[in-house]
């Protein structure tokens, strides 16, 4: 499994919707979007 | 991670509109949305983190079914379905598995055999009783 190995403190978590759906479009990647109320 | 998904947090103190606009009323929440702007798959509620990436597989396997590329979301099923099977998205995976093998055959067998495996993995799940409309 590709994603087993990805440590989740290491992941580039981006912050506009927008921007990551624009990059998508051109990447043809798929976006995730984690809604989180968890303290920084 | 960044491999196959381009990753975005927004917290509810932040960005409370981007909860309105994909209907988000609970946290953690997670969505993965295809480059059309199309949702594909959602978890709600904390999920131990073997669980959590059979989710994002299962995912990625949804995307490319509603992609039609049923080989490849065959092989995202089957990860899940028989490289993770204590984890609560293998009983849909399994599912999903063996309609993507039916769609990329056109082989109803493997529908049946999907229902078998789900009878006997995991008779108890709802995914079990769906497929026993393919038992025979």
């Amino acid at each position: 499994m590709l994603v087993r190995r990805i440590k989740m403190t290491q992941i580039p978590w981006q912050k506009d919707v927008d921007a990551a759906l624009e990059q998508a479009r051109a990447s043809g990647k798929p976006v995730l979007i984690d809604f989180s109320a968890a303290p920084a | 991670m960044a491999a196959n998904f381009i990753p975005v947090k927004v917290h509810i103190k932040e960005q409370k509109q981007v909860f309105d606009r994909f209907g988000a009323p609970w946290t953690p929440t997670q969505i993965v949305v295809d480059a059309e702007g199309e949702e594909r798959h959602r978890v709600e509620g904390f999920l131990p983190v073997e669980d959590f990436l059979a989710q994002l597989e299962l995912g990625l396997g949804k995307l490319k079914f509603h992609q039609k590329r049923f080989t490849e979301a065959e092989k995202r099923f089957v990860s899940v379905c028989d490289g993770s099977p204590e984890s609560g998205g293998a009983p849909e995976a399994c599912y999903w598995a063996g309609v993507a093998r039916y769609k990329e055959t056109d082989d109803a067998s493997h529908l049946g055999r999907a229902g078998e495996l789900l009878k006997e993995r995991y008779p108890e799940s709802e995914w079990a009783r769906k497929a026993s409309v393919w038992l025979h």
